[in-house]
């Protein structure tokens, strides 16, 4: 199975001769932006935005406390807005899992309060539910035909409905504080007593570590393929700001509790989906059926296998962001999730995902998810109102998707 | 005078220019990197039924819609009077109001609304925007009578066939008070009888005094229905003549379209080193294919034909003949209704009935419409090459990026697909390195057996020739490739044998010796095989009624 052509075929009229020197430092950067745009501006609009509240709260919204709250209070969205951003990155939608993070919710509170499961246990039997009720919209949608739109929607009737049969229109509570621990509690202490949380700043410099391992070994393999690596003072550059943001943040989590645990959870989701949509075959392939349906066919994807397994996935999430929320709040309620989806969906879209699919990252959705959040948190510090903070949000997702579109057809693309 | 390309914009020695309807001159019409028309001349006679001939991309369609405005005023060169006077049609609506309609080949109707409301669709009879239920149906069940469709003008346009929504379209026009009207290809999806019907329904609008131009593939059908005829060749007018004049014969009209240029655009077919293998790489067993909605209708017709390891075996046939319907049906039955037929590699009959097991047979198809069925646009060069090999790429189900990487990087060097890099976006391209990245993805896969639908199309010259040095390369190699093409140079450059299709049949087949264009064009258009003579006779007439 030779994939080699051999030697360079002659050429009747080639006129692609490599261009020769290395072009200016100013029209890489501006070609490297260009190309990355969305990402790029969402990680520039969240500065700018972190930064007006930052001036606007006299420093209230960075301080320590806040930064802790922030990530609490913004977890669930953020694991469905991965979960739907890959759910858009196939072509598809998903409206109903403000619906099933409730009624996992519920579930789980009648099997812990009122059965006495013991919750680990609890757990696992609610992330099952959770990806049985995605399997179910998932084969709707993949084997039997009828649009995810509708079929979410169904099902977005439908698992409310069943949350407040399951909870008679109750709230139920409390959860067992083991629970409690792990969905607003943060790591445990070790080692001698610091001024800082020593655990965190361990995590810290690992994360750093990390970071700069795969930068400096992504830039070597560039050269390989004529991708013209950053030149190295941008690139020491991007290294100093980089590590500088992770040192920022994590100075600021371990001068409080330290780093809560759903954050570490949110970190490993970012890191696996990130990874799993980068290189498995499976994450490629959403990518191709998203993009081009009848080409992934024509190239062998079994897109139904994939578009099942896209819900499935996104069922489990919704049942994991359903347990984050009802041990937060140390209780199930009828009313929980509301707009959820929404959220998700105005996350993954300001983190750059496109309505016809195909497009976005899993990074993305988290930064948009963060955009909102630090939004709604800043709005909340200096006392404007939920009116007000609605129609400010819903600019902002239309200024967001706005620039895309207009930046797309000054390219001509 | 004959088959040689004459001076270009040679006009039809004038009619006297006062019964001319329309008079088209020096039409010229540029898109970005092609110049699909130059200096052509079109002049149609009042009352008079005018083919128009040209091999696919000759410029017919274009032409077309210069004329009615789908290509506004400015956006081409020269002059087009119609009735005497000077045209300047900013869009369709306005040659409509001149009384100039044309008929696509894709009918443009909305199946959800009934016969009467397409008739009269953006024509609504209405009283301040109140649609006059009465005066619509009684203006709609006479028109119906005129084309002579037994109808409800209240049926449903989706619950009629596609012979009867043709006449629909014919009524739609009427209803616009046409006096040029023009037919894209109208038979092209018809059974014998209904195109039948539909050429007499032409001659009997001919004799109410309209005017058609009717665009066709289908020789025989222009002898029975046109007067005269204007040949196309490359953006280029021909020639005119009269289908009444003795020396107008089907030759002429097959060597005007076909030309006489072949030059040293291919690169020398590697002599086959493939040791003959006791059975044929791929072997297709009267293959039955039925239209994807219209069960009934066969697409692709009894088709046997076979491919050696190292051979290179072309399909030529016009738009239509079910060529691509063929390859992808074979290829997972990605097209139409599987009706009958069995698929052979290496001797033994394979199961080809999902993608994954065609690829798993060893075969690859590479799309002719490589932007909707190729490719991901918005994807990197990298991912698109890998997207039909990624199983083989990974491990437990992670793809080695870097190994992709590189395999991508060897397909840019080799194929010289001009991309900045491997991970530039594949719409950024332009249409011959797209082509080159379709090609790779397939290459990559590993097939026996590629075939190729268009492989050219919409390709520049220069990558052209890289397209089919890679191509030779793959014969080299010992695999077998079947390359669909509607440029006959093309498959008389390239291929060892080449099949002829029209209407879903097989109708010719012949060895790059006795191959040429005029055998090729005469045996694809008919629509059954003929008994070909090796020469075909110089002066052979047309026939006048079937």
């Amino acid at each position: 199975m030779s994939t080699d052509l051999g030697p360079t075929p002659p050429a009747a009229t080639d006129g692609g001769r490599r261009r020769g020197a290395a072009p200016a430092v100013t029209r890489l950067l501006v070609d490297s932006v260009r190309s990355n745009t969305r990402q790029y501006g969402m990680l520039f609009a969240l500065g700018l935005i972190v930064l007006l509240f930052q001036i606007w709260t006299g420093g209230d919204l960075l301080l320590p406390r806040n930064v802790s709250n922030l990530v609490l209070q913004n977890s669930y969205i953020l694991i469905l807005a991965i979960g739907m951003m890959i759910v858009i990155i196939s072509g598809h939608i998903d409206l109903s899992v403000g619906s099933l993070t409730a009624l996992v919710g519920a579930v789980a509170a009648v099997l812990m309060v009122e059965h006495h499961l013991s919750w680990p246990l609890a757990v696992v039997v609610t992330l099952l539910i959770g990806a049985a009720a995605g399997a179910l919209q998932g084969f709707f949608i993949a084997y039997v035909g009828i649009p995810s739109f509708i079929v979410t929607l169904a099902g977005m009737l439908l698992f409310r409905g069943l949350t407040e049969i399951f909870l008679r229109g109750q709230t139920l509570g409390p959860f067992p504080e083991g629970l409690q621990k792990v969905a607003n509690g943060f790591l445990p202490e070790v080692g001698p007593v610091t001024n800082y949380h020593n655990l965190t700043l361990l995590l810290g410099i690992g994360v750093i570590a990390l970071v700069v391992n795969q930068e400096v070994r992504n830039r070597g393999r560039q050269a390989e393929f004529d991708l013209a690596p950053l030149p190295k003072n941008l690139f020491v550059l991007k290294l100093v700001a980089l590590v500088a943001a992770i040192t920022a943040a994590t100075l600021l989590l371990a001068s409080y509790k330290g780093a809560p645990v759903v954050l570490l959870v949110l970190a490993v989701l970012l890191v696996c989906f990130g990874y799993v949509m980068r290189n498995v075959v499976v994450g490629r392939h959403v990518y191709a059926i998203g993009g081009n349906l009848p080409a992934a066919k024509l190239s062998g994807v079994k897109d139904r296998k994939v578009t099942f397994a896209v819900f499935l996935n996104m069922g489990m999430l919704a049942a994991l962001a359903g347990l984050v929320f009802a041990a937060r709040f140390n209780a199930a309620s009828p009313k929980a999730g509301i707009n959820f989806e929404l959220e998700a969906i105005a996350a993954a879209f300001i983190g750059g995902a496109s309505m016809s699919g195909g497009v976005g990252t899993v990074l993305g959705a988290v930064i948009g998810g963060l955009v909102l959040g630090v939004l709604n948190n800043g709005m909340n510090l200096v006392g404007i109102g939920t009116d007000w903070q609605q129609v400010i949000k819903g600019l902002a997702l239309l200024a967001a998707v706005g620039f895309d579109v207009w930046n797309k057809r000054r390219a001509g693309a | 005078m004959t088959g040689e390309a004459p001076a270009p914009g040679g006009a039809p020695e004038g009619d006297a220019p006062g019964d001319l309807v329309l008079d088209m001159r020096s039409i010229g019409k540029a898109f970005p990197g092609v110049k699909a028309l130059s200096g052509v001349n079109l002049r149609v006679g009042r009352g008079e039924v005018h083919a128009l001939c040209g091999e696919n991309g000759a410029g017919k369609s274009t032409l077309m819609k210069v004329l009615s405005g789908v290509h506004p005023y400015g956006s081409y060169e020269g002059e087009i009077r119609y009735e005497g006077e000077e045209c300047r049609f900013r869009d369709i609506r306005a040659s409509e109001r001149r009384g100039i309609v044309i008929i696509h080949q894709e009918l443009a109707l909305v199946p959800q609304l009934s016969i009467a409301e397409n008739i009269f669709l953006g024509h609504e009879s209405a009283r301040r925007g109140v649609i006059a239920w009465p005066e619509t149906l009684r203006r709609a069940a006479g028109l119906l009578r005129r084309v002579g469709l037994d109808e409800h003008p209240r049926t449903r346009v989706a619950d009629i066939g596609v012979s009867k929504q043709q006449l629909v379209e014919i009524a739609k026009a009427l209803a616009k008070d046409v006096g040029l009207l023009i037919l894209d290809e109208p038979t092209a999806a018809l059974n014998d009888e209904d195109s039948a019907q539909l050429l007499e329904l032409i001659r009997e609008l001919k004799s109410q005094g309209i005017t058609s131009i009717i665009i066709s593939h289908k020789l025989n059908e222009i002898a029975r229905v046109a007067d005269s005829v204007t040949i196309l060749r490359d953006g280029r007018t021909v020639e005119t003549l009269d289908l009444g004049a003795p020396e107008t014969t089907e030759e002429r009209i097959i060597r005007g379209m076909v030309g006489r240029s072949l030059d040293n655009r291919f690169p020398d077919r590697t002599p086959r080193t493939t040791p003959p293998a006791p059975a044929p790489a791929l072997e297709i067993r009267d293959w039955t294919v039925g239209h994807p909605v219209d069960h009934q209708r066969k697409v692709v017709d009894g088709v046997s034909l076979r491919v050696e390891r190292g051979e290179i075996v072309g399909i030529a046939g016009l738009m239509g003949a079910g060529r691509t319907e063929l390859a992808m049906s074979v290829f997972g039955r990605s097209y139409g209704r599987y009706l009958s037929g069995t698929v052979l590699r290496d001797g033994t009959e394979t199961r080809t009935r999902t993608v994954p097991e065609a690829v798993e047979a060893g075969i690859a198809y590479v799309t002719e419409d490589r932007k909707h069925y190729g490719l991901n646009l918005q994807d990197s060069v990298t991912r698109n090459i890998s997207l039909a090999s990624l199983p083989r790429l990974a491990r437990r189900g992670v793809v080695d990026s870097h190994r992709e990487r590189v395999l991508a990087e060897g397909f840019r060097r080799t194929m010289k697909i001009r991309a900045r890099n491997v991970l530039e976006q594949v719409g950024r391209l332009s249409g011959g390195n797209q082509q080159k990245v379709v090609l790779a993805k397939w290459i990559l896969a590993g097939p026996e057996v590629l075939i190729l639908d268009e492989p050219t199309r919409g390709v520049d010259v220069g990558a052209k020739y890289e397209i089919y040095t890679v191509i030779d390369r793959l014969a080299a190699e010992g695999r077998a490739v079947l390359m669909i093409s509607s440029e006959l140079p093309e498959l008389l450059g390239m291929c060892d044998r080449v099949y002829t299709m029209a209407a879903g049949r097989v109708t010719g087949e012949s060895s790059r010796a006795e191959a040429d264009q005029e055998l090729l064009m005469r045996y694809m258009t008919h629509d059954t095989a003929v008994p070909a003579p090796r020469h075909p006779a110089p002066h052979e007439g047309l026939p006048d009624e079937h």
